[in-house]
């Protein structure tokens, strides 16, 4: 149930700040570490470097944060209602899984106003699967009414690494959550800051000209030379770093090496996006960002965050 | 007797694994208990998104003791066969045993092991952790800190066991934590509830009334029955879908049948594509008008909840979820079109059709040429059949067919006829996939047949190229349906193609493609090699006489040698399929081999034709008679033969014809021969089986009245030599040593 004690503009079913607020303020109530956007181009909160990595080795964790992803191919030049090249995902990850996180995940519905006697959620089969991560794991995409609203995934491997303890990772995509809360049909249509009038900012007025001129970057413009080159510098560096952090037993450049592995996924999404990349050339692109990533997972099981003595 | 009660309670369970979870639990439980001596009455399993669940009834309430005699040694053994014995009945001494005589051995140990039998409860708390922690999920998972798989997180375990009426005990076992009890849930929503539960009924009836359908039929019927009640109260018919219906049976433990609209304007899409799209997405069921037959802009959603508004709230959210996927999938019929399919060819260059066969431009190049050369055989116009090759899979690059690639061929059909291709191009878009398996419909249209043919050919030669056929349950390009395909567009189509020469033909070009050597040399003069040129030797002199000229000779040494032997293997693929094919046709498949084995055997119909003559000639008197005659005389050939260790091979010597009835027989197999000769030339095959029959009373005359083992080797060997004459007059028709039976 919604707060009746909020201000309209705070309420999750008016703004689009407020859902997001609403989340962080529930997970932090669940005893997460609420913490900020990664600061890197990513194509997922999962890369976020709290939930791949710390998705690793033994240790506790409990975190929420919202995280920008960029799906360079999902640019519709703003002519789509739910897909954007840009979006918001939410991305909460526990771990060890706790056995109530579906019944958790549901009251955090309900805190941002889905009345579970009216609408229909359902769990439906989706296995996830992150090539570029050497990331699975088995969950669902739920539903609500028909519509995909977040991603729930229980994670198996990631990095080419067992996951044990295995994190509940849940990613909630925000805009098409908001949409259904707010009851409109495009994206572009959502109030964003829950104000009326002169004062109401919509999602349009923040990111439509930012869809239109990404679109055309991604499609279009983007400096393929560059890319290519980038590409070659990211993975190098990353094998670089890797080195110069390796001392036997411990590694102290795990995180900066993976930054890298980032740099290269993201890269290659563009690249990709472009459409210079031909199908076989594709799997050895993902097979050399996974090969970063499984390297940077190793190298973090060696660091005293990954779990080592 | 009691009766069990298991339910593994759980999160959400993938739909397509549920069923084959139900059998997989009754199954591993029932064998378990027959095993154990637990012989039961009935068992029946139940399944629901989070519950697997299974009742076994009638089962006694303890194992039977069981009473074992064990012999031991004889009174007075030696030390160690007595220790021996000891040990191995469990006894510490032999005061434990008895001493029993017999007549015969004098008095010998025995002991008797007594094996109590144990309280069902007590096995079935054996059986039922280790069954849960081996359970055959396709795909199963890891949670929290434990180290228990199952499909996903398992989360409590109801185990009762008790007689009709009485209070049953709960089965005390534990797995992972997770402690068996009578303890079960209701529905996740709308009686969430923790709820005690007896027995079978017990259970059924309170998760009913905790709005629980659990039996997966049960749940479909009701789908079904309100879907299609809803859709007559609305004068709509249901368009049913017994895969969806399996589906979304999985997806809900309380089914509420709901109806949901989309904008009329939706229906210019092709009804084919909005099914899609509401199925693939949605799992939406979709309506048809039963006046016009089209789709209806109205779909029924199956809700798993009792919605406190009657589900207004329910069906305006799939709605607006329906109208996006259906604008996207309007976007992409539109710009489909506007695009044309022409626009879309050149995109095949830079597409891999496997890595070692080339692009798909390659193959569609391949295609092409091949329906061309098979279009006349066909009945097909060359020029059309080059068209609809060049367009058939120019759909596969069209946006609606990447959103649903099970609408490829279909798509073709429509992009074609909207830009006006000839209709006989059109249809082979779609029809040039078929048939897709054993009951599926074959093209009858000429052009159709030709792409088909043309496109199935090409993909066995190219993987037979690469080596990579099919073995054993492996068969991951499909290889034998397309072999399969193949036969019947030929069969039921009565076509007459000679398919080894077109084999070579195809693999020299798929060759090339692999070897990448130039190619249009030699390609363009491929078809003007003779069909039966098997050899090097025959193509150097088609080559000389034709001013045929591969590349180089190296290309001509391995390419024409490879492609000589990918024929041949092929061929004898496409044999084994239609052995396989005939077999499931109640046809003999021996006669098959029997006619294969002869030279130059690849036009299928004539082959098949030329079968069912034999096989009604051989169910006759003189086609059996005649069977026995030369299977008699092939007997008395091998036994001599390998006495003198040579062949005896025709023709024989008239003069040393001395008998009347080998003279004869000399003369029937000669009229015969020629006889068959001339019909199998006019495929006559009935006309050659009545002149075979006519050696029939020559041959069995011929064994009353002459021995073949004459003193004087002369006329043995020219004997001999006669019955070799009798092989060769059947050979005509088929090769009568592979004849079973
Ligand atoms: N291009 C997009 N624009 C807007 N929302 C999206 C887009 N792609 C996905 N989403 C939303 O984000 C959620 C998570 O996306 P998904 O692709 O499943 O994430 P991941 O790649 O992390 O598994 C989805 O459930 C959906 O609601
Ligand atoms: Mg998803």
């Amino acid at each position: 149930m919604i707060d009746p004690a909020l201000p309209a503009h705070m309420r999750p079913d008016r703004s689009f700040q407020a859902l997001l607020l609403t989340l962080q303020r529930f997970w932090a109530d669940q005893g997460c570490v609420v913490l900020q956007p990664y600061d890197m181009e990513v194509g997922a909160g999962t890369f976020h470097p709290a939930t791949t990595l710390r998705a690793l080795g033994p240790k506790p964790w409990k975190a929420a944060y919202v995280q920008p992803s960029r799906r360079p191919k999902d640019g519709r030049y703003g002519e789509n209602p739910n897909r954007l090249q840009h979006y918001y995902q939410f991305q909460v990850i526990l771990k060890p899984s706790p056995d109530n996180l579906q019944e958790l995940y549901l009251k955090s519905l309900q805190a941002i106003g889905v009345d579970l006697g009216l609408h229909d959620v359902r769990f439906v089969e989706d296995d996830w699967e992150s090539p570029t991560l050497g990331a699975w794991g088995l969950g669902w995409e739920c539903w609500c009414d028909g519509m995909e609203v977040s991603q729930f995934t229980y994670f198996q491997q990631v990095a080419g690494i067992e996951c044990a303890p295995v994190s509940g990772e849940l990613t909630y995509g925000l805009e098409r959550l908001a949409m259904y809360v707010q009851g409109v049909e495009n994206v572009y249509d959502l109030n964003f800051n829950g104000r009326e009038g002169a004062e109401k900012i919509s999602y349009g007025d923040v990111f439509l000209q930012a869809e239109q001129e990404y679109s055309r970057h991604n499609f279009e413009a983007a400096d393929t030379e560059m890319l290519l080159e980038q590409f070659r510098m990211a993975e190098k560096a990353c094998h670089k770093y890797l080195a110069f952090g390796d001392k036997g037993e411990r590694h102290e450049m795990a995180l900066p090496a993976y930054d890298q592995c980032i740099k290269a996924s993201h890269v290659f999404n563009l690249l990709d996006a472009r459409g210079v990349i031909s199908v076989t050339e594709r799997q050895s692109y993902i097979l050399r960002v996974r090969e970063l990533a499984k390297a940077c997972g190793a190298a973090w099981l060696k660091t005293a965050a990954g779990g080592a003595a | 007797m009691p009766d069990l009660l298991i339910e593994l309670f759980s999160e959400e369970i993938p739909a397509r694994m549920q069923a084959q979870a139900a059998d997989g639990l009754k199954k591993l439980v029932t064998d378990a208990l027959v095993e154990r001596g637990l012989l039961y009455e009935g068992a029946k399993a139940f399944v629901t998104p989070r519950r697997l669940a299974l009742a076994v009834h009638g089962l006694p309430g303890r194992q039977a003791d069981q009473r074992e005699e064990k012999k031991g040694p004889r009174v007075g053994a030696p030390e160690g066969a007595i220790a021996g014995f000891l040990k191995s009945a469990g006894l510490a001494s032999l005061d434990q045993a008895s001493v029993q005589s017999d007549p015969k051995k004098g008095d010998f140990y025995v002991a008797v092991v007594e094996k109590p039998g144990r309280p069902t409860p007590e096995v079935i708390a054996d059986i039922i952790p280790a069954i849960i922690r081996g359970f055959p999920w396709p795909k199963s998972m890891r949670w929290g800190s434990g180290s228990l798989r199952w499909v996903r997180p398992l989360h409590s375990i109801v185990a009762t066991f008790g007689a009709e009426g009485d209070e049953p005990e709960v089965v005390r076992f534990e797995v992972d934590g997770i402690v068996s009890s009578n303890v079960t849930y209701g529905h996740r929503f709308l009686a969430p509830a923790p709820i005690t539960v007896k027995r079978l009924d017990d259970w059924m009836a309170k998760l009913e009334a905790a709005k629980v359908v659990v039996d997966r039929d049960r749940r479909k019927d009701i789908i079904l029955n309100d879907a299609k009640d809803l859709a007559l109260a609305n004068g709509l018919e249901l368009v049913e879908d017994e895969g969806l219906l399996d589906e979304v049976a999985g997806l809900v433990e309380w089914p509420v049948v709901l109806m949901g609209a989309f904008e009329e304007r939706f229906l210019d899409i092709p009804d084919e594509v909005i099914r899609a799209t509401i199925r693939a997405n949605q799992k939406c069921f979709v309506l048809k008008n039963p006046a016009t037959g089209r789709l209806a802009n109205r779909f029924l959603l199956i809700s798993n909840l009792v919605a406190s508004d009657g589900g207004a709230a329910i069906v305006a959210g799939n709605e607006r979820v329906i109208r996006a996927r259906l604008s996207d999938a309007k976007f992409f019929w539109d710009t489909d079109r506007v695009n044309g399919l022409e626009s879309r060819m050149p995109r095949f260059q830079s597409i891999t059709f496997h890595e070692k066969l080339g692009s798909q431009a390659e193959r569609i190049e391949r295609i092409r040429r091949l329906a061309v050369e098979i279009a006349p055989k066909v009945g097909a116009q060359p020029a059309l059949a080059e068209e609809a090759a060049l367009y058939a899979k120019a759909d596969l690059l069209t946006e609606v067919v990447g959103e649903f690639p099970e609408l490829q061929g279909l798509m073709g059909r429509y992009y074609a006829q909207d830009e006006n291709l000839p209709p006989e191009v059109a249809a082979a878009c779609e029809e040039h996939y078929k048939p897709q398996g054993p009951g599926d419909r074959v093209p009858t249209a000429p052009v159709s047949i030709a792409v088909a043919l043309a496109d199935k050919i090409d993909t066995l030669v190219g993987f037979w190229a690469i080596d990579e056929k099919p073995t054993g349950s492996k068969d991951p390009y499909a290889l034998r349906r397309a072999a399969l395909g193949v036969i019947r567009i030929v069969l039921e189509n009565g076509l007459r193609i000679r398919l080894w020469s077109i084999l070579r033909n195809r693999a020299i070009e798929v060759l090339q493609t692999i070897k990448q050597l130039p190619f249009e040399e030699a390609i363009d003069s491929i078809s003007a090699l003779p069909p039966d040129i098997r050899t090097l030797k025959g193509v150097q002199a088609a080559e000389d006489e034709l001013l045929f000229k591969f590349a180089s000779s190296g290309l001509r040494l391995t390419v024409f040698g490879e492609a000589v032997k990918i024929a041949d293997d092929l061929l004898s693929f496409f044999a084994d399929r239609l052995k396989v094919h005939l077999r499931e046709h109640g046809a003999r498949h021996d006669l098959v081999d029997a006619v294969f084995a002869l030279e130059g055997q690849d036009d299928l119909f004539l082959l098949v034709e030329r079968m069912t003559a034999l096989a009604r000639f051989l169910e006759t008197e003189d086609g059996k008679t005649l069977l026995a005659g030369y299977r008699r005389a092939v007997n008395i050939l091998r036994i001599e033969e390998k006495k003198d260790g040579r062949a005896f091979t025709g023709p024989t010597n008239a003069a040393l014809l001395k008998e009347p009835a080998e003279e004869r027989l000399a003369d029937a197999i000669e009229q015969v021969k020629r006889r068959v000769a001339t019909a199998v030339a006019a495929e006559d095959f009935e006309t050659a089986m009545t002149a075979l029959a006519d050696l029939r009373a020559p041959v069995d005359a011929f064994f009353d009245a002459v021995t073949v083992n004459d003193p004087d080797p002369a006329l043995r060997e020219n004997r001999l030599k006669l019955l070799d004459e009798i092989r060769a007059a059947t050979r005509g028709i088929a090769d009568f040593d592979r004849i079973g039976g």
